[in-house]
């Protein structure tokens, strides 16, 4: 084991694997719910220092100082009330994590939640859960259930003197609600579709309320964080880049895992020593996705020295996002791997703005014709253009998220690509291109 | 953005069994009380479920009136989220995700073998058996590629041979058990000797 492996006395999440058992006694006895009266009764202040402190960032992906979000929602209860938010919608290709934290730590979120709500004087909590993890969502209900029973929520919740209650709301099958307004539309009961900023939601949020919108992870982090310290927190890692995070590595690797670790640990360290290598050994790796599919892929010359964290992704042309990592190797076709990310975000692009409704479907369609070489030349160009004219025109970072991916493909593998094309042709015929359908859905090739 | 459509023969009524208006009552408390909205998407399961699965515009219908809100906009809320299902599924309903990471690991082979075993096409009832199927996109259990959902479990770490015994068993109307078909724990790395490994599908 190398140096850069994080020491068993500093993992958050013992659980991962459901080792120890999920249920509240077995949580109990791994440190969850000890002190979080007296945590509480530190006071807000406090609270947002100590985890000001850690530097701790929000794990869901845009890695936004969970401190610095506390502090904005309004320090006192006006006519509205305050809710908590937790984004437990995880739906990012690549990522699986908040899966294991509902399953086998939800004490962890349970307690993060009733730090977090008493800090942003919420006293109501919705966790929204995607609707596919109806497993995971009845596994948190049970836990919730068994912590009313030892009165740590509900009236005087964990006799901290804070009333505090958590509900359940499933999503159905969208990508989209992942995005903080559109997961708050779809708790109002409408269309998924996200809000424009300002205002944001620490302002008018849920029913136009102030709201604070987590990640599962991010909240299920803090109460370890509180109770050991930030400055511990902070130790591990570099400055900014701070504190252990579960990594999912999936792909081609001999053995896919979940493992929490260091940030800042060398990419190469998490693939070897966790996940079993690359299939068929390193050097027969062709790229990775660092942060699950919305992130720029990275080829292999930049994979042998990256360390894995917000900033040194950053300076990569890439980003941490989730954390998702995704293992492609030399026996994979890389157009037609990152062509089916391109259909995912055609078929999950909300509809509201129109760069990324048409974009992500030109996007999609321009690769698969590359995968079936039928492009010619000016379709990388046009491809290229059209990832340009979806960036930063749309209300949310879907738009971001859809072609990114494809312009890391464009930066790093262009070769690849053009390798594929060929010239115009001098007589055109009419390509009868089906427009704006979910062509692998039907039958009829132009319906 | 994706295509729904609705079912072409609809029941012409529909109401919520008695067990189901006490749950619908309970649900309602989770939310304010002038937001009463927000329950749109719980009712819509409870309905799905109720109707084996499928939501009937009926229901729609019923729901509108039930929370005081225009049809339209339950009707907005059914066809906008890919898990409502607005025409009959199998009772087994396998949902087979295709996207990149479990692609990666050979989905491609699970959805060849559900045309061959189940049906030829998406969404079809099986001739044999009560099943059907559909490719999803990601279903978050990426580092238990290749995997399907049927109905409301996971069936993980597949490959040709055990996604075969899976939907014959379906077939047969004894489903095996969910989770991983490698015998490992949960997400836990395992332990590979080979080094060429690629034992997936």
């Amino acid at each position: 084991m190398g140096e850069n492996m994080l020491k068993k006395e500093n993992r958050i999440f013992k659980n991962l694997y459901n080792e120890f058992g999920w249920d509240i006694e077995n949580s109990l006895k791994r440190d969850d719910w000890k002190d979080t009266k007296n945590l509480i009764n530190k006071g807000r202040e406090w609270i947002i220092n100590e985890v000001k402190t850690s530097e701790l960032r929000g794990r869901g992906g845009a890695g936004f100082s969970t401190g610095l979000k506390w502090s904005f929602a309004p320090k006192e209860v006006g006519s509205r009330p305050h809710y908590l938010v937790i984004n437990a919608d995880e739906s990012e290709p690549g990522t699986c994590k908040d899966r294991d934290i509902l399953r086998f730590e939800p004490q962890k979120l349970i307690e993060g939640c009733l730090i977090a709500g008493y800090t942003v004087n919420a006293h109501v909590c919705y966790i929204y859960i995607r609707g596919e993890y109806l497993n995971e969502g009845k596994r948190l209900q049970e836990a919730i259930d068994q912590a009313y029973a030892k009165n740590f929520l509900g009236k005087n919740a964990c006799g901290s003197g804070w009333d505090f209650d958590i509900h359940i709301h499933y999503g159905a099958g969208a990508y989209i609600c992942g995005e903080e307004t559109a997961l708050l539309e779809s708790i109002e009961g409408n269309k998924g579709q996200p809000r424009l900023k300002p205002p944001f939601p620490a302002l008018v949020g849920l029913y136009g309320c102030p709201t604070i919108v987590n990640n599962v992870e991010t909240v299920a982090v803090v109460p370890t964080i509180l109770r050991r310290g930030g400055k511990w927190f902070a130790s591990i890692g570099r400055p900014k880049n701070t504190g252990t995070k579960i990594f999912c590595i999936s792909g081609n690797v001999n053995a896919p895992c979940n493992v929490e670790e260091e940030m800042g640990i060398p990419l190469k360290d998490l693939i070897e020593k966790h996940a079993g290598g690359v299939v068929g050994g390193w050097d027969n790796l062709q790229a990775v996705i660092p942060g699950g599919s919305s992130m720029p892929l990275l080829p292999k010359k930049v994979c042998d020295t990256l360390t894995m964290d917000f900033d040194s992704l950053i300076e990569n042309k890439s980003g941490l996002g989730t954390a998702g990592i995704v293992v492609i190797n030399k026996d994979q076709d890389i157009v037609e791997c990152m062509a089916r990310i391109a259909r995912f975000y055609k078929h999950e692009s909300c509809g509201q703005c129109t760069p990324c409704r048409e974009g992500s479907g030109w996007m999609w369609r321009i690769l698969d014709r590359v995968v079936k070489r039928k492009a010619t030349f000016s379709d990388i160009d046009l491809l290229s253009d059209v990832t340009k004219q979806i960036e930063g025109h749309t209300i949310c970072a879907f738009g971001e998220g859809s072609a990114w991916p494809v312009q890391g493909l464009l930066r790093h593998f262009r070769k690849e690509v053009e390798s594929r094309c060929r010239e115009e042709p001098l007589i055109k015929k009419k390509l009868n291109n089906p427009y704006l359908v979910d062509q692998h859905l039907l039958e009829n090739k132009n319906a | 953005m994706s295509v729904k459509k609705v079912h072409d023969n609809q029941p012409k009524e529909f109401k919520f069994s008695d067990e189901n208006l006490k749950k619908a009552e309970e649900i309602l408390k989770r939310y304010p009380e002038k937001n009463k909205k927000s329950a749109v998407m719980p009712l819509l399961y409870l309905a799905q479920r109720q109707n084996g699965n499928w939501i009937p515009l009926a229901a729609m219908k019923f729901i509108a009136n039930y929370l005081a809100m225009p049809y339209i906009s339950v009707y907005e809320v059914a066809t906008f989220y890919t898990m409502y299902n607005l025409a009959p599924v199998g009772k087994h309903f396998i949902q087979v995700c295709t996207t990149t990471p479990c692609l990666l690991r050979g989905a491609d082979k699970i959805v060849k073998l559900c045309k061959e075993n189940i049906s030829q096409n998406e969404n079809e009832i099986s001739k044999k058996g009560n099943c059907s199927w559909m490719e999803v996109e990601c279903l978050g259990a990426c580092v238990s590629a290749p995997m399907v959902q049927i109905n409301d479990d996971y069936y993980e770490d597949l490959d040709e041979k055990s996604t075969k015994e899976i939907l014959i068993s379906l077939i047969n109307d004894k489903p095996l058990k969910p989770g991983s078909y490698r015998g490992r724990k949960n997400t836990s790395p395992e332990k590979i000797l080979i080094s060429n490994g690629g034992k997936h599908a």
